[in-house]
């Protein structure tokens, strides 16, 4: 029984994580590039749930609702896209003209966007819940004890398999593609970058880009998984993947991953085993204790001052 | 010079490419999020279509983009304004609709209702005009150079500025301590005048942390809380009064921002606000779930509202053994005293964090907030401990947020933790960076701007949230350094006499 039901939370944090793992690679994409915080990411996962239950209802509208993968692929290419918009629009408005102004004013800036997203959706799409029936119903029951049955459920591997691919995909787009290459290079050094013929703007653009095709999978996701969205979740969902960002090292993403994965664990064995209304204590207290004492985050590399 | 000009000058079909780009932009971003609502019903969620807002979002974009364009290549300034204008009518016409379908839902049309559409086309007329000029003075004239021989209207504005902060700042108290006598029938001035300070204490408070010390606090909403809920318990487990609270509140918020501050000053500036981020989150789910000492999302009602220095009341019917405000002074009973009174004690402790903060800037440790927020490698070379030093800034601003939270605590007689969300936190720090990080005038302006004219607006209900989030990234854009933007340490090593006097006085 034990046994059984830490796996059962083992199984749903991993889902969980795998969401948080998925938001908090936007944030360690931008971060690494511009060194600031993307206030407003939280918003674009939002966004990304939002667009994906519209398509769906928009399927179910056109009764192609029956045929299941075609409208889970719809609904993952067509939220992708539009949210990546988004993300585009984000860098543009709120970013790119104060790119070189002082920190402070750039996320300002994005707090504001962040503010005007959340109320942008709320009007609207009205402020009530919506919730949607289960689309991928079913499951494996892994252990079967008189008590306790311990599932996996197909959307829970759908949610595993698809950010593995995801991160495998988005892996090697860094490590072995041009765009990749370029994205490095303004890392290290923007204005170097800039003089060998990079296009600043556009790498940054993409960046965004990227991590908000990527936050809008993860708001698909979480669409599916619990069935019901609203215009708030951005928020804590966009700390907590930032949380991730820095567990894991920021700037390094494989560490956003694994960060999330930690995140989500933490998140279920504490809702699992000790109380639930304090699980963001926990979060947020595990993310104090890192910075303390390994401020690098798990994978990162700690910094050298330099004056 | 006009070679110069059409050698840079796009060709038409570039205009129209880049007019086809943000129009197909456009499309996408509203054609789910605007096009299409969902609708609940019984039976689950359902679709309603609204192409015309998809419409309008792409024309505004196109106008709004065809103005930038006209803008950019100085065609004409008349012709950049007017289309700015136009989009910005289209925008407004999409909030018009937004609320005629809301409407359609809405009980029939009340007289109070016309009023409020009344009065959102007055705001609208009034919006379009500033739009209007700000779009057609601030355009830089064809060929207009950077070194430009005749100095700028904003310069000298900002020099006038810095040499008579002393007296815009006595004439803004005389202001403020004449305020009642203004408005002394108007309830709802004094009640706005009353939250305005709030905030103006609030923003002078974190300006400690963020504009002198340079640290990036986003949880300051925390010591607020807890501000008002120790006056809120103490007051109600232990019957003490509010004037032996506040100073305990502040105690304690301080003692909380201690607390907080020692482990994780170490960190660098993004670090810190997200922790700082994280303890205010904690604070608020603490507040909500330790249902026997808070009472959770239910909050504290009935908090004991204060009296005139423990000397009279202020309620109709006078507690045993206390005498009526009224009494003491000779006056009609009326319920405007204790509002003016609370207005008051608000302008007073603003007062106070002001005062203090002016004179900290001038001991060695106010000295060192700012030297650490210029360099701190610079700091620690030369023998200042950064940790203490920030220690002792982040506790300082701590304690006058838990000042103004006893305030609103005894202000409101009711808190709950929704008081004191996120939301909030963001709300001070942006009133600290518009006003321009370190300016004490500034705060106040910001505001004036961020808390005086969306409550005044209040008819616009939830585009007011919509506004303020849309004009917080409007101000960062065109003033990256705030309202009233210096940021010079207050004393530098070689100083003329002449700067030395402005820098003093600030």
């Amino acid at each position: 029984m034990d046994w059984a039901y830490f796996l059962q939370q083992l199984i749903n944090g991993l889902t969980l994580g795998a969401i948080y793992g998925l938001i908090a690679i936007g944030y360690t994409m931008v971060y690494g590039i511009i060194g600031m915080i993307n206030f407003a990411h939280g918003e674009i996962y939002m966004l990304g749930a939002f667009h994906s239950l519209i398509t769906f209802l928009i399927c179910q509208a056109a009764g192609i609702s029956g045929i299941l993968p075609l409208t889970l692929l719809l609904m993952l290419f067509v939220s992708m896209v539009l949210t990546s918009i988004y993300g585009w629009g984000v860098e543009r408005i709120a970013y790119r003209p104060l790119r070189g102004s002082f920190r402070l004013a750039a996320l300002i800036s994005a707090i504001g966007m962040s503010i005007f997203l959340q109320n942008f959706v709320q009007i609207s799409q009205g402020a009530r819940v919506k919730p949607i029936q289960p689309l991928v119903e079913g499951g494996i029951t892994l252990l079967d004890s008189t008590d306790f049955h311990v599932r996996l459920s197909y959307m829970q591997i759908i949610i595993i398999l698809l950010t593995f691919t995801l991160m495998v995909v988005f892996s090697l787009l860094i490590a072995k593609t041009s765009l990749g290459r370029a994205q490095r290079a303004c890392e290290q050094d923007r204005t170097m970058a800039g003089l060998l013929g990079i296009n600043v703007d556009r790498t940054i653009s993409t960046t965004f880009v990227m991590g908000a095709a990527l936050a809008s999978v993860a708001g698909m996701m979480v669409t599916l998984y619990y069935g019901v969205i609203d215009f708030y979740i951005g928020f804590l969902a966009g700390v907590k993947a930032f949380t991730a960002a820095v567990l894991g090292g920021i700037g390094s993403l494989p560490g956003a991953m694994l960060g999330g994965l930690l995140i989500g664990l933490i998140e279920s064995f504490w809702s699992g085993y000790l109380t639930i209304e304090y699980k963001d204590v926990a979060t947020f207290s595990i993310l104090v204790l890192v910075l303390i004492f390994r401020p690098w985050g798990l994978m990162g590399k700690p910094e050298v001052e330099k004056v | 010079m006009s070679a110069l000009l059409t050698s840079s000058r796009t060709s038409g079909s570039e205009i129209v490419k880049e007019l086809a780009f943000f129009a197909v932009i456009a499309l996408m971003m509203s054609v789910m999020i605007l096009g299409v609502k969902t609708v609940d019903r019984p039976t689950g969620l359902e679709l309603a279509v609204r192409w015309d807002l998809v419409v309008i979002a792409i024309l505004s974009t196109i106008v709004g983009r065809l103005a930038l364009i006209v803008r950019r290549e100085h065609l004409s300034r008349l012709g950049q304004a007017i289309l700015i204008t136009i989009a910005a009518t289209t925008v407004f016409e999409m909030f018009v609709r937004f609320r005629e379908m809301d409407d359609r839902m809405a009980p029939p049309v009340t007289l109070d209702m016309a009023f409020s559409s009344f009065a959102s086309v007055v705001v609208a007329i009034i919006l379009l005009a500033i739009v209007f000029s700000i779009a057609y003075f601030t355009v830089r004239k064809p060929g207009a150079n950077e070194d430009d021989s005749k100095p700028k209207l904003s310069a000298k504005l900002q020099v006038g500025y810095r040499a008579n902060t002393k007296k815009i700042g006595i004439l803004g108290i005389a202001f403020f301590i004449m305020f009642p006598f203004f408005f002394a029938g108007d309830r709802s001035a004094i009640d706005l005048a009353t939250l305005v300070m709030i905030y103006v204490m609030l923003g002078w408070g974190l300006n400690i942390v963020v504009g002198l010390a340079g640290l990036l606090d986003l949880g300051y909403v925390a010591f607020y809380a807890v501000g008002a809920y120790s006056y809120a318990l103490l007051s109600q487990s232990f019957g003490l009064s509010f004037w032996i609270c506040l100073p305990l509140a502040g105690l304690f918020a301080a003692s909380f921002g201690i607390i907080l501050g020692f482990p994780v000053l170490r960190l660098r500036g993004d670090y810190l606000a997200i922790v700082t981020l994280g303890f205010g989150e904690i604070i608020r789910v603490v507040l909500i779930n330790w249902y026997d000492l808070t009472r959770g999302p239910d909050g504290i009602g009935s908090i004991e509202r204060p009296t005139f220095f423990g000397l009279a009341d202020f309620g109709r019917r006078v507690p045993e053994g206390m005498v009526g405000f009224n009494e003491l002074f000779g006056l009609e009973y009326s319920s405007m005293h204790r509002l003016i009174f609370l207005y008051y004690l608000i302008l007073v402790l603003a007062l106070i964090t002001n005062f203090v903060t002016l004179r900290l800037r001038k001991l060695p440790i106010g000295r060192a907030w700012e030297a650490l927020r210029e360099d701190e490698i610079a700091c620690r070379s030369l023998g200042i401990n950064p940790t203490n030093t920030k220690l002792s800034a982040f506790a300082i601003g701590a304690m006058f947020g838990g000042f103004a939270g006893a305030f609103f605590a005894t202000r409101q007689g009711f808190i709950s933790p929704e008081s004191f969300t996120f939301l909030e936190s963001a709300v001070i720090l942006a009133i600290v960076v518009m006003g321009g990080m370190g300016s004490q005038i500034g705060v106040v302006l910001a505001a004036f701007v961020m808390i005086g004219f969306p409550e005044m607006f209040r008819e616009l209900a939830e585009y007011r949230m919509l506004i303020f989030g849309a004009g917080m990234v409007a101000i960062m854009l065109w003033r990256p350094r705030g309202l009233l933007s210096f940021r010079d340490p207050t004393i530098l090593l070689h100083m003329t006499q002449k700067e030395k006097a402005v820098g003093e006085t600030k």
